[in-house]
C-alpha cells in the first residue's frame, strides 16, 4: 500500500492545487486514496518524465521531476539536488534585454502555463525553506535561553560551569547528530506513512532519505524490496550527510539539529551543580543516540507512527512538535542522571529537603522570556511550511497554554499558603508550554488555556515530590520536562479536535471521513479513543526507552570517567577545579551549603 | 587610642558618615556583613523546602579614635543610626595598642 500512497501524492495534491496541461487525469483524482479506489487511482498515475531535456518543457502528460522526486536520466539522478535547481524555477523578473536586443527575463507575454507553474512550484518549496530555517534559528536561539535559566537557579560558585556545560552541549550534540543521529533518526523519512498528497514541503530531495532497517520489510508491485518497514526501527542512510547532499535534506537537518540540541540540554539543568565535566562531554556526544533512534520511532517514520495503520490505534503516535519527542526523553534522562548522581551536597538534613536559592533571578527571568521567544519557532515550525497557515494557530495555541501555566503555577503556590516564587512561575510558564508542544496544531484555544494550566499545576505538585522522595532537580528540569512532557503526550489523545492533520502518519479512516468529511488527529473528548490509546503507548515507550537507555549509559559512563565530583570540589564549587575559570573572579563566592 | 566598631543598619549609612563627618573624624572603613541578635529572623519557603532567615545583612563601620574623642563619638553614632526599632545595631569598643601611616611610616596618635 505505501508505494501507491507514494506515487499517488503528489498527483492527487499538486493536481488538486491547479488544474494544468500537465495531467489531464489529475483532476479526476480528488479522493484521498482509500482502500476501495487505490487501484483505479493508481493505473491513472502518469510515468514519471524521461526523456525531456532538462530546459524544456515537459510533453503533455509528463510530470516535471519534483512532482515525485524522479530523474530524466535514471543514470544521473536529480536527487540529492545540491543546489536547488531542481526544485522548480527560480522567477526571474526582468525587463533588461538579451544581448541580442531581444526581451530578456520572465516576461508575461512569453510564458507558457508549464512555465508559471515551474516557478509556483519552485516559489512554495522556498517559503517553506525560509520558514523552517528561521523558525529553526530561534530555536537554536533557546540554548542561550536554557544557560540563563539553569545558571540563574544554581550558585554563584558554579556559574562558571553550568554556563560551559550549556554552552558546550550545542557543539558536542552537533557533531553527534552530523556524524550518526540524523542517519538513524531521519535516514528512511521518505518511506514513512503519510496522509494521501502529501508533498515533502521542503523540496523533493528528501526521497533521498529512503534507507533504513525494520521488521517485516514491504515490497513493491515486482516483489523487491522498496524500503519501507511496517515497522520501522532505524534508518541507514545520511551519516556524516553523506550521499544527502541536498538543499531540502539540509534544512530538514538543520530544524531536526537543534530540536535534539534542546534535548540534550535538558538533564543539563538536572544534574548541575555535581556533574563532572569530562563525564558530561561524553554525554553529550551519546545523547543523540536515544533521541535520533526515538525520534525515528515517532517522527522518522517508524512504528509508534505507523502504529495507526497497523494497530488502529488512532493516527499512530501523534507528536507534533515534540513533547514526547524532545521534552519528556530529556526530562526523563535528567531524572536518571539525577537519581544515579545523588543529591548535591548540603541539600538534605535528616531526610529534609533545604533549600539551595537562585543565584540570579533576573537571569531566570530573562531566560524564560528567551525560551518562550524561542517556543514560537519550535512549535509553528514543525509545520516545515510557512504556506501551511495553520502556523498562526499553532502560534497562538503556544502562547495562550504559556502563559495559562504561569498563572496557575502562581495560583497553586497561593493556594498552598506560599509566596509567588518567581522561579516556580517561570517552571509554570515554561511546563505550558512543554505540555502544549505535542497538541499545539490539534487544539482549540481553550483546550490550551486548559492544557498549559494543569501545566502549571503539575509543575508545582512534581518540584515539591521529587524533592521530597530525594531527587534533587536543582532547576525543574524533571518537572517542567519530563512530567509535563508526558502530559502533552496525553493531551493530544484527549483534546485534539479533528480539524486538522487529515491522513496523518497515513490513517484515513471511512467511518471519519462520512462523519466529518476529513480523518483529522482527533481525541477522546471529540470521539475517538483510540488516540488516546496510542498516546498512552507513545508515553509508556518513551518512558521505558529513556529510563533504560540512561541508566545503562550513566552506570557505563561512570566507569569510564567518574559522574560526580569529589567531594572538595563539590564544596569549594566546580568553577575553577572543573573548566578552570570562575564564573566571578572579582567576588568572594561562597555558599552556606 | 581605641577602636569602635559599629553594626549599623544599611540604610543608615549615609546618616553617621554625615555625622561623623561633622564630628571631625576623617576616615572610616566599612564591610557589608551579615548577623543577628535579638533581632530574630523568619520562616520562608523556596521551592517546597522550608527554611529560617536567620542572618540579615548589616554594616559595619571602623573607626578609630583617641580617648578624648570616644565618649562624643558614640554618642553621634547613636543619635544618628537609631531608629527605635529593634535591630538598631551594637557598638563595640577596643583599646588598640598602635596606628601606623604607610605612606609616612609615622605612628601613633598622629597616624590616626
Amino acid at each position: 500500500m505505501n508505494h501507491v500512497f507514494r506515487r499517488l501524492r503528489r498527483v492527487l495534491f499538486l493536481g488538486l492545487l491547479l488544474a494544468t496541461p500537465y495531467s489531464s487525469q489529475a483532476a479526476d483524482d480528488k479522493a484521498p486514496a482509500t482502500a476501495e479506489n487505490k487501484d483505479a487511482a493508481s493505473a491513472s498515475a502518469p510515468a514519471p518524465a524521461t526523456d525531456a531535456k532538462k530546459d524544456e518543457t515537459p510533453a503533455p502528460g509528463k510530470l516535471p521531476g519534483y512532482f515525485d522526486s524522479s530523474s530524466e536520466d535514471p543514470k544521473k539522478p536529480d536527487y540529492p539536488d545540491a543546489t536547488g535547481a531542481k526544485a522548480g524555477t527560480v522567477a526571474t523578473p526582468s525587463g533588461i534585454s538579451n544581448s541580442d536586443g531581444s526581451p530578456g527575463g520572465d516576461l508575461p507575454s512569453g510564458m507558457k502555463a508549464t512555465d508559471l507553474y515551474d516557478r509556483i512550484a519552485h516559489n512554495l518549496f522556498s517559503i517553506n525553506v525560509v520558514w523552517t530555517l528561521i523558525a529553526g534559528f530561534l530555536v537554536m536561539f533557546m540554548q542561550a535561553g536554557f544557560a540563563m535559566v539553569e545558571t540563574g537557579l544554581c550558585r554563584a560558585k558554579n556559574a562558571g560551569h553550568t554556563m560551559t556545560m550549556n554552552f558546550l552541549i550545542y557543539p558536542l550534540a552537533c557533531i553527534a547528530f552530523w556524524a550518526y543521529g540524523f542517519g538513524i533518526g531521519w535516514g528512511n523519512w521518505n518511506n514513512g506513512p503519510v496522509a494521501p498528497g502529501w508533498v515533502s514541503t521542503l523540496g523533493p530531495g528528501t526521497a533521498v532519505l529512503n534507507s533504513g532497517v525494520g521488521i517485516d520489510a514491504q515490497k513493491d508491485d515486482k516483489g523487491a524490496p522498496n524500503g519501507a518497514y511496517k515497522y520501522g526501527l532505524l534508518g541507514t542512510k545520511g551519516f556524516f550527510l553523506k550521499d544527502v547532499d541536498d538543499v531540502s535534506v539540509m534544512a530538514l537537518f538543520f530544524f531536526m539539529m537543534v530540536f535534539m540540541d534542546t534535548t540534550a540540554t535538558i538533564p543539563t539543568g538536572a544534574m548541575a551543580e555535581r556533574w563532572a565535566f569530562k563525564n558530561f562531554l561524553i554525554y553529550g556526544l551519546w545523547i543523540a543516540l536515544p533521541y535520533c533512534i526515538y525520534a525515528n520511532w515517532v517522527w522518522g517514520g517508524g512504528w509508534l507512527a505507523q502504529a495507526g495503520k497497523n494497530w488502529n490505534l488512532g493516527h499512530g503516535a501523534v507528536d507534533f512538535a515534540g513533547s514526547g519527542v524532545v521534552h519528556a526523553m530529556g526530562g526523563i534522562i535528567g531524572l536518571v542522571g539525577a537519581w544515579v548522581l545523588g543529591a548535591r551536597i548540603g541539600k538534605y538534613k535528616d531526610g529534609k529537603p533545604l533549600p539551595i536559592p537562585a543565584h540570579h533571578l533576573p537571569m531566570v527571568i530573562v531566560g524564560t522570556f528567551i525560551l518562550a521567544f524561542g517556543w514560537f519557532g519550535f512549535n509553528p515550525g514543525s509545520t516545515l511550511a510557512g504556506t501551511d497557515l495553520r502556523i498562526s494557530t499553532v502560534v497562538v495555541n503556544t502562547m495562550l497554554a504559556g502563559v495559562a501555566g504561569a498563572l496557575t503555577a502562581m495560583l497553586t503556590l497561593y493556594a498552598k499558603g506560599l509566596k509567588p516564587d518567581p522561579s516556580m512561575l517561570c517552571n509554570g510558564m515554561l511546563a505550558g508550554l512543554v505540555a502544549i508542544t505535542a497538541p499545539c496544531a490539534f487544539v482549540d484555544s481553550w483546550a490550551a488555556v486548559v492544557i498549559g494550566g494543569l501545566a502549571g499545576v503539575f509543575v508545582v505538585f512534581s518540584v515539591f515530590f521529587w524533592e521530597k522522595i530525594g531527587i534533587d532537580d536543582p532547576v525543574g528540569a524533571i518537572s517542567v520536562h519530563g512530567i509535563n512532557g508526558l502530559w502533552g503526550v496525553l493531551a493530544v489523545g484527549i483534546f485534539a479536535n479533528g480539524k486538522y492533520g487529515a491522513g496523518w502518519n497515513g490513517v484515513v479512516r471511512d467511518e471519519w471521513v462520512k462523519a466529518a468529511g476529513s480523518d483529522g488527529v482527533r481525541g477522546i473528548l471529540f470521539g475517538d479513543a483510540s488516540q488516546l490509546y496510542a498516546q498512552a503507548l507513545d508515553c509508556a515507550v518513551v518512558t521505558v526507552f529513556g529510563v533504560v537507555m540512561a541508566y545503562v549509559w550513566f552506570k557505563i559512563s561512570n566507569l569510564i570517567t567518574p559522574i560526580r565530583v569529589s567531594k572538595e570540589v563539590e564544596i569549594e564549587g566546580l568553577d575553577m577545579p572543573e573548566v578552570g575559570a570562575m564564573g566571578y573572579p572579582e567576588f568572594i563566592v561562597t555558599s552556606r551549603n | 587610642m581605641k577602636k569602635i566598631e559599629a553594626i549599623i543598619r544599611h540604610f543608615k549609612l549615609d546618616d553617621v558618615k554625615k555625622a561623623l563627618n561633622e564630628c571631625g573624624i576623617k576616615g572610616m572603613t566599612v564591610t557589608e556583613v551579615r548577623g543577628f541578635g535579638r533581632q530574630k529572623g523568619h520562616n520562608e519557603t523556596y521551592r517546597g523546602a522550608e527554611y529560617a532567615v536567620d542572618f540579615i545583612p548589616k554594616i559595619k563601620i571602623e573607626v578609630v579614635v583617641s580617648n578624648d574623642q570616644l565618649k562624643a563619638v558614640l554618642g553621634t553614632i547613636c543619635t544618628s543610626a537609631k531608629t527605635g526599632q529593634v535591630g538598631d545595631g551594637k557598638i563595640f569598643v577596643s583599646e588598640l595598642s598602635d596606628v601606623v601611616r604607610i605612606r609616612t611610616g609615622e605612628s601613633g596618635e598622629q597616624a590616626i
